[in-house]
Formats: C-alpha cells, sequence, structure tokens
C-alpha cells in the first residue's frame, strides 16, 4: 500500500530497474524512493548513464519497473492494464521527450490539440486550449505550420505546449531546451516554474544548472541511485549575507 | 569593491553626509554589500586628505556635508572608463582546495567536488528565485538588483561548470593510470568534451 498523502502527484517506491539478466544485466534504477507534491518543481541531474531517463519513462508509465511501485495521483501504474494506462496518461500526465515525438502531418495546434481529443474533448474547444499553450510558449502564430516548416527550437516549444496543454498534473521533461537559445530556454523554464505554481507536479532532467536551479529541489542521481538533494533556502537574510562574503 | 571610487561617484550626484552616503550605496547596489558606517567616514578622511572631496560643514543638523572637488569629478571620470583590475590570479579558496586535495593522498576529492556542487546549486537556486521575484515586481530601484543577481547566477554557473570539469579531468587521470571509471562526470561532461575546453584553459 502507499502511504502517500493527498498532495503527493507522483511517487515512486523502491523503484529498481534492470536491464538484460544474468552476467549481462544492467541496473538502471537501484531502490529509488522519489515523491512529488502539487506544486513542486524537481530538477533530476547525473552523468548519462545514472539512470535519469529511466526514472522520467517509469514515472511517465512509459516503462515499468522490474520491482517497487509507482503511484500517479493515488494510482498504482502497475495495477493498469495498457488502454488504462494510457488514458491516465493523456488526462494526467505531460511529457517532453528529447527528440519531441511529434506527428509530422499534423500542424502545431493540431499536435498540442491531440492527447486532449483522443480522450474525448470536442474539437474546437480541444483547439482552443491547443492555441492557449501555445501562446504560453511563445509562437501562437505558428499554429497553423507543419513540422517540416518549423525549426527544431519552434519544434521543442511545440512539443513543450503539448505537454501543458490541458492543466496536467504532472509535467514531466527530459532536456526540455536542448534545441533552444538561452532566451527562449529561460522562456520555457518560466511556463514549466508557471505550471508548478498554479499547482502541477513538474519534474526536469537537466544537465544545466542554471536550468535545474528553477526547481525548488534538485535530485542527484549516480549509477541510478539518490546520491544527494538540494533545495532552495528561500530566506532572503541569508542570500545577502552569501552575496556580501 | 571600491568604496572610495563609489563615494566620489555618489558625491558627482549630489553634496552628501556619510550616513546618506551609505544608505544610498546599499540602495544602489540592492543591499548586496554593507557598508560599516566606521568605513565610510575614514574614507572621506581620506579623500579630503587628497583634496578629492571638501568639506562643507555643518548643514545645522549635526551632519557634516561633503562636496566633490574638481580633481575628484576627474577621478570618478578615469574608474568609470578603466576597466576594473583583476587580482591575478584571483584568490580563490575553492580551486586552493581542490588544488591541495588532488596533491593530497587518502582524500576523496570527487566526494569535495559533489559536496561544493551540491551548496553551489543551491546558492544558484536560491539566485534564482530572488531573480524571478524580483523580476515579478520590478520597480526602477530593481534594476540595481537585478544586474547584481545576474551576476552571481553566472558567477555560480560558472563554478558549477568547472566543477564538472575538474569531475572530468580527474576521471581522465585515473583512466590514465590504468583504474577501471566511468568516463564521464556527474554531469554528463564526457572525458572527450572536457579535453578541448581544458586545453583552452591552459591558453
Amino acid at each position: 500500500m502507499s502511504v502517500q498523502g493527498p498532495h503527493q502527484v507522483l511517487e515512486l517506491a523502491k523503484v529498481s530497474r534492470t536491464f538484460g539478466e544474468g552476467a549481462t544485466a544492467v541496473a538502471a534504477l537501484r531502490e529509488v524512493d522519489l515523491s512529488i507534491r502539487a506544486g513542486e518543481f524537481v530538477a533530476v541531474m547525473g552523468p548519462s548513464g545514472s539512470g535519469k531517463s529511466s526514472l522520467l519513462a517509469l514515472a511517465g508509465g512509459l516503462d515499468r519497473p522490474t520491482s517497487g511501485g509507482v503511484f500517479v495521483e493515488s494510482t498504482p501504474l502497475g495495477g493498469l492494464g495498457l488502454n488504462e494506462l494510457a488514458r491516465l496518461r493523456r488526462r494526467a500526465v505531460g511529457y517532453v521527450f528529447q527528440d519531441f515525438n511529434l506527428v509530422p502531418t499534423l500542424t502545431a495546434a493540431e499536435n498540442v490539440a491531440l492527447p486532449l481529443e483522443l480522450d474525448g474533448t470536442a474539437a474546437r474547444k480541444a483547439q482552443r486550449q491547443a492555441i492557449d499553450a501555445l501562446r504560453q510558449v511563445g509562437i501562437p502564430e505558428l499554429a497553423d505550420r507543419f513540422m517540416d516548416q518549423m525549426s527544431g527550437g519552434q519544434q521543442q516549444r511545440v512539443a513543450i505546449a503539448r505537454a501543458i496543454v490541458g492543466n496536467r498534473r504532472l509535467i514531466l521533461t527530459d532536456e526540455p531546451t536542448g534545441a533552444l537559445d538561452s532566451t527562449t530556454g529561460h522562456g520555457v523554464m518560466e511556463v514549466l516554474r508557471g505550471r508548478a505554481d498554479a499547482g502541477a507536479a513538474v519534474m526536469l532532467v537537466t544537465h544545466e544548472a542554471r536550468h535545474a536551479a528553477w526547481a525548488d529541489r534538485v535530485v542527484f542521481l549516480r549509477d541510478g541511485r539518490i546520491v544527494d538533494q538540494a533545495a532552495a533556502m528561500h530566506d532572503p537574510a541569508m542570500l545577502l549575507t552569501q552575496a556580501g562574503h | 569593491m571600491s568604496i572610495r571610487h563609489s563615494l566620489l561617484a555618489l558625491l558627482q550626484d549630489q553634496p552628501r553626509y556619510g550616513y546618506q552616503l551609505r544608505v544610498e550605496f546599499e540602495n544602489r547596489t540592492g543591499s548586496t554589500w554593507s557598508l560599516n558606517i566606521g568605513q565610510v567616514y575614514t574614507t572621506l578622511d581620506r579623500l579630503e586628505r587628497d583634496g578629492l572631496v571638501s568639506n562643507d560643514g555643518s548643514d545645522g543638523e549635526g551632519h557634516v556635508i561633503y562636496s566633490i572637488t574638481a580633481a575628484g569629478k576627474a577621478e570618478v571620470r578615469n574608474w568609470f572608463a578603466a576597466p576594473v583590475e583583476r587580482n591575478n590570479p584571483p584568490r580563490n579558496e575553492l580551486a586552493i582546495k581542490l588544488a591541495l586535495a588532488v596533491t593530497l593522498p587518502g582524500v576523496d576529492v570527487q566526494a569535495i567536488i559533489q559536496a561544493q556542487r551540491v551548496a553551489s546549486i543551491r546558492a544558484l537556486q536560491d539566485y534564482t528565485k530572488a531573480r524571478r521575484d524580483t523580476a515579478a515586481n520590478q520597480r526602477a530601484a530593481d534594476t540595481a538588483w537585478l544586474l547584481v543577481l545576474d551576476s552571481l547566477i553566472f558567477q555560480t554557473e560558472a563554478e558549477v561548470r568547472w566543477l564538472d570539469l575538474c569531475e572530468a579531468r580527474m576521471l581522465q587521470q585515473a583512466q590514465t593510470a590504468g583504474q577501471a571509471t566511468p568516463r564521464k562526470s556527474s554531469n554528463g561532461v564526457t572525458v572527450e568534451e572536457a579535453a578541448p575546453l581544458i586545453a583552452d584553459s591552459r591558453r
């Protein structure tokens, strides 16, 4: 049984993930415990191969743990069938993939509206929400463009709009600023921070310290284990003492 | 930080007394560096001795008013025109600590790097939050504070990147020593990626 309270949006309990078997088995994650509350923004840092992307895939129900439990809003993902899992992902989870995973034959707005429409939202309403999400990431004017008419940075913003559309409660992002210049990257962090401030749980995997610094908590992974966590002090007096050294 | 030049620059604005100078300095630099009132008076004495300010006497309420002289204005012009002098090389306790750590047997350098990384990221989180809060309700007086925060954010980010590089460098050395270690630092900087950076820093 999970002991999570009403405000835990994501909980990973003793989650392990091993690839392969026997002598060639590789442990990507080893008994990781991690919870993210509503309104909390958590960044995950660590070397390539430390288990960051595995963690994100398990949190989003794209992969299943070898042992341990993953809970999204108290629902154990392990107990869901494929259809139920897909429904939960469409409704509650926004996911920004490193390679965007956008549909090339759809426009930007159609890509963003897709999870809503698959979930039964009327086309007009889904379209309206899609435009609103594109506005939040700063490209409402590109709503009718196809993917091959957009730059990598623009496609990345479409992917972020798709992850935040319809007030998802859990937003999972894997290096969401990779293809963006620093000003646009800053804008994306503002969007993610804004979603967290509005009550979503946000998990960001990143190599960039300046992006991780937008999070309430930074988790350091190494060899599949959480080795450290850093939380902001949020104490202005301490800040001045530090700066004035 | 040059208190001497900062006070002169403020006096170029208008004549002021010591306490006013202190308050004005702190307001304009976002209260980042506090000035001791004793430092202000000592500095004013020296500026007067050097002919850069003049003592205009009391304002009737017990405050001694100072104003800038022509020589003082020239000094301020030169200060703004010249690049800030770098202490060469700047004394950096972290760099000294790591330089000593790598040369001493039995010191877990990777643990030192990770402990510093956590502390630096925590500071970066605080600066980032302060910057966000300040930018959200920006008043004219906040511009100076934002500049100071940006500077702190860049410095701290550079520190974290440097730590990544140190770690990658150490892994590289461990490898050449024949030990089986992963080829990546904690933040995913590969030894191959670090190599040109290390070469750069040697130039």
